[in-house]
Formats: C-alpha cells, structure tokens, sequence
C-alpha cells in the first residue's frame, strides 16, 4: 500500500473508524443524554469532510488507487461532499425526533455513520467488487435502521420487506458481475471497458449483456426504480420518518453513482443494448410514479411515490449518456439534478417530520391550515413543493431543466416530453398540499426545534438560491464529471 | 476435466431455482434461503469461470485471481446480512407470531 493508496481510502478509514469508535463511547453515554453521541457524530461527519477536501486541494486527482479498485475524483470528491452534508442534515433533524417518537438510541448514528461511508465507497468504485461491498455497506445499515422504532409493527414490516427485496436484487447484481466477469475475465472497470474495446465481438456477447442486464436490475431495485420499485412506498411509510428521509436522498444517491461509474466506464461500447432499456425504465418510472402519487393520502406514500418519479427523471440523464455524444453534460445533469433533489426532498421530510403527531403518520390533511399558523413552516414547504414539481425560480427546474436538455440533445425527444407531461402532472399532487396549508382552515400544528428548523431554512434557502443562480455549481459539477470520462 | 459450460448451467439452474424460490415461498425464512441460493449460484460460477481463466500449468494468474477473491466477498457480506436478516424475523415473530409474509400487511401498496 503506498501513500497515495493511502490518501485516497482515508476519509473512508476516518468515518468507518470513528463510526467504530462511537460504537464504543456511546456505552458510557447515559440514555438520557444521546444528544452528546449526535455531537459526536456530526463532528465525525465534519472531520471526514475536512480531510477529504484537504486531499482533494493538496494531492494530485484523480488517485486510482489499490490497482483500480478505488478512485479518488472530481465525481467522487462531489458525492461524498454532498452525501456527508446529507448525513450531516439528517443528524440535525435525528436529534429532537428520535426524543419525540421515543426510539433514542445512541446506535442510531453510528448506523447512519456506516451507511455513508459505504455510499462515500460506491462513489469511489473502481472494481465491481467495491461497487458490490459498498452497495451492502450502505445497504445493511438502512434495513437495521428501518426496523428502528421496534417493536412497532409498520417499523418492523418496512425492515423486513426491504431487507428482502434488497437482498434478492444483491443477488441480481452479484449474478450479473459474475457473467460480466465470465465474458471479459475482469471485474474492474475501466479493463471491462479495454477488453470490449480490443475484442468487438464481446459487445454482442450473450453473456456480457445478461451480466449487464442483471446488473441493471439489481441497481435498478436500490434506485426504485420501476418495475423494481414495489418495496419503497411500503418501506418509506413504516420506517421511522427520519430514517426514510435519510435513505430516499442517500440511497438513491449512492444507487446512481453505482450506475454512472458502471454503465459510463464500463459498459459505454454496449449502449446500443442499454439505452432503449434504461430509456423505458426511465418512461415508466416518470409515468407511474406521478400517476400513483395522486392517489395518496399519507404525505408519506405520496412522497414514496414522488421519489420513484425522481429517479426517473435522473435516469433519463443516464439515457442520455448512453446516446453518446455528450456524456459528459449528461453525467452532470444526472449530478446536479441528485444535489438538487438532496436539498429540496430532505427539506420537505423534514416539514413532514415537524407536522407528524409523535410517530402517528401524517395524512396530507394534517396540513390544513399550517399557513394561518405556522407561517414559516408552510413557506418553506410551499417552496420544496414548487421546486419538486420543476417551477422557477427553483433548484428543481434547474435540474429538470438540464436532464431534459441532455436527453432532447441527444435525440430523446419523445423522452424529454413524457417528462414535461409527468411534472405536469405531479404538479396536481405537489401543489394540492400548497393548497391545503394556505386555503383550508385546520389546526395544522408543527414542532420546530432548532435542529430542525436549521434544516428547514438552509435547504429552502438552498433551493431558492440555486435556482437563481446554478451557475458556479453546475460548473463544478461538470468539472468533476471530466475527470471520470477523461479516464473512460 | 469437466467443461466449465456444464458448472455455468448448473449455477444457471440454482440461480433459477433462488429466484423461484423468493417469488413463490411464503416463509420470511425459505425467501432468505432462497436468496442464499442466488447468492451461492453466483460464487458457483466466479470459480468456474475462474478456474476456466487459469493456464494449463496451474498457476494463478490475475484474471483468475478476481473471481475467487470475489467469492470471499460475497460469502462474507453474506454473512453480514444472514446477521441483520435473521435479527429482523427475530423481531417481526416476536411482535407478530408469525412470519409468514402474507400475514405482514400493515402496509398497503
């Protein structure tokens, strides 16, 4: 192992550790006092960021380390930035909720702690061995963690749906990396990648492309994305709605940097196979996701719901990468709109946690009257629901506006439109809870401690602002997808 | 030496059986067995496509070497979810009695 091996695995080693040792301190933490493990982990979570980025400003990147296995890129370095903040958001928000609903237990962040560093380790996979243990690293921690508010049925039910179906799509995928590797005698990336390139009968090999096809449906299942998508209204609905506002944004956003690194790096000579796919998926998705969310009356489900359209939309970027020319805007968008959905989906759990009634589901009519009487909670969730439907001036058209763009320049046209015509039609869903807060009278109530209304402000100041303004940001976005397809 | 088609259809056949199984058991138990089933189709074929990738001499080379450090990862995360899945079933037949998942429908979907 030598040095810049090293550098490139230590904001892992940093967080794995202090997860490990957290583990341990928190036995002399007294139950009462949790609130010193949620210090603990938000400080962990900062120091992880502030040598990351110390590696990134001081080291020569990308560092392809352990023989490929890992690397440490622009596209890396922006993921885990934005995953650590993600984690960091949903610390502040654990910290009064656990209290509220009675579920505070110190292994709560420790947990949290592991599934971003297996996420931090899915943005930096090099080997289809790392994109496999990383999926399971972040993978493992969630299906504990949905089951957290044990012994409560719905809790317990959502761990053991999810804990299946993530376990049969691990057996997709890990079926799917072993006919990719039978095909082309590797499981690293980028040799995946060289040997289709020196052999071009491979890119019509049977066995590759049920590798890749397996491949896609094991990531597909992480990214809920239809017909994989049967398990997240369930398991986004019983789990503890911290929980499920922490895995719908890092979940999805560890699934597509798995798909990114895999289908860009690795499988770019097959995209003739894959696109039409993955454009289908990406249609479906779009159009059952919205449909299926009207319906709903817990805020819960219909957020579930509106995730499984989001990775629609986010697909369609991947489409786009797949048609060719223009990768490298597509990866960005793909990026961006990832950041974007971030902000703008944990701000609006976070408003749903501060409505919940002490762990009892929220129903989209608990929200009537929340304008009379929570003015900033409804103006802030009246933003989150403007830029989750794709209107200006949000980070949410920003995104929309993008991954359109990329799939309309390169030749999906009839993509870009179902997609137009879905936002249109979540805006139905989106905008009926705008409406119940400000025109219907109701006893909306809301509990704000300051963790939580921190976050409330920052993501809808965030989305806000990015949305003016997306300039500097998706520049930087697109500087760290040059780096990944340079190498390609 | 037998042909490495014959291990790939043989694992092919596992796999099949593994998916079948999760799809039609009802038995939270016999859906994790089934998924071990998957899991262990797919190591079947790691070391089969590995053993085709060796040379005729014998020794190892790096080709081969990636499948069958790869089946030391699968059955290690394996194990990891054999853990956490079965603390789970622990749980819901605690608070259920049963873990038939046809009876775990608080969640409408």
């Amino acid at each position: 192992m030598t040095t810049s091996d090293f550098n490139a695995i230590l904001p892992l080693i940093v967080l794995a550790g202090w997860a490990s040792l957290m583990l341990l301190v928190d036995l002399w933490i007294p139950k009462t006092r949790k609130d010193i493990t949620a210090a603990l982990a938000l400080l962990g979570l900062a120091v992880t960021l502030a040598v990351l980025l110390v590696i990134a400003a001081t080291g020569p990147t990308p560092i392809v380390a352990f023989g490929g296995m890992i690397v440490l890129d622009g596209f890396t370095v922006f993921l885990n930035v934005l995953v650590l903040g993600t984690g960091g958001l949903a610390v502040l928000l654990a910290l009064n909720y656990l209290k509220r609903v009675n579920i505070e237990r110190g292994e709560f962040y420790t947990l949290l702690l592991f599934s971003i560093a297996g996420m931090m380790m899915m943005a930096s996979a090099g080997d289809l061995i790392v994109v496999f243990l990383a999926l399971e690293t972040l993978s493992i921690p969630l299906y504990i963690l949905s089951g957290f508010a044990r012994p409560r049925l719905d809790s317990e039910e959502s761990a053991l749906k999810y804990f299946l179906l993530g376990a049969f799509a691990s057996g997709f995928l890990v079926y799917g990396i072993a006919l990719t590797y039978g095909a082309t005698a590797t499981t690293s990336l980028s040799q995946i990648a060289a040997a289709v390139a020196a052999n071009g009968a491979l890119a019509a090999d049977p066995l590759l492309l049920a590798g890749a096809a397996l491949i896609l449906v094991g990531l597909g299942f992480k990214v809920a994305a239809v017909p994989f998508h049967m398990w997240a209204p369930d398991v986004y609905e019983g789990a503890p709605t911290i929980v499920t506002a922490f895995m719908s944004v890092g979940a999805k956003i560890g699934g597509f940097a798995a798909l990114v690194r895999v289908f860009f790096i690795a499988f770019p000579a097959l995209a003739a196979h894959w696109t039409p796919v993955v454009a289908a998926i990406s249609a479906l998705t779009m159009i059952l996701g919205n449909v299926a969310a009207i319906a709903q009356s817990s805020i819960k489900r219909m957020l579930a719901y509106s995730s499984i359209a989001h990775a629609g939309y986010v697909l369609m970027a991947v489409v786009a990468g797949g048609a060719g020319t223009m990768a490298g805007f597509a990866a960005s968008s793909a990026v961006f709109y990832l950041l974007g959905y971030a902000v703008m989906n944990l701000g609006a759990w976070a408003v749903v946690m501060a409505v919940e009634k002490d762990g009892a589901a929220a129903k989209v009519d608990d929200f009537a009257g929340l304008g009379a009487t929570r003015i900033g909670m409804a103006l802030a969730m009246t933003v989150f629901m403007l830029s989750l439907t794709g209107l200006p001036p949000t980070i949410g058209f920003i995104g929309k506006f993008y991954v359109f763009r990329a799939a309309i320049d390169s030749g999906y046209m009839w993509l870009a439109v179902v997609g137009v015509i879905t936002s249109l039609i979540s805006a139905f869903y989106y905008l009926r809870v705008v409406m119940v807060m400000w025109m219907q009278s109701g006893q909306g109530e809301a509990v704000t401690p300051l963790g939580l209304s921190t976050v409330v402000t920052l993501s809808a100041l965030a989305t806000f602002i990015l949305g003016i303004v997306p300039g500097p940001l998706m520049a930087a976005a697109e500087r760290a997808l040059l780096a990944l397809l340079a190498k390609a | 030496m037998v042909p490495t088609s014959y291990y790939i259809i043989l694992s092919v056949v596992l796999f099949t059986i593994g998916v079948a199984g999760v799809l039609v058991r009802r038995n939270a138990i016999i859906i994790f067995m089934s998924v071990e089933l998957m899991l262990n189709s797919a190591n079947l074929a790691f070391v089969a496509f590995a053993r085709s990738f060796q040379p005729a001499s014998g020794a190892i080379n790096s080709a081969a070497m990636a499948g069958q450090t790869f089946v030391f990862f699968v059955m290690a995360v394996a194990a990891a979810e054999v853990a956490v899945g079965l603390a789970l079933i622990v749980a819901i037949f605690r608070t259920k009695h049963s873990i038939d998942v046809d009876e775990v429908h608080q969640l409408k979907g």
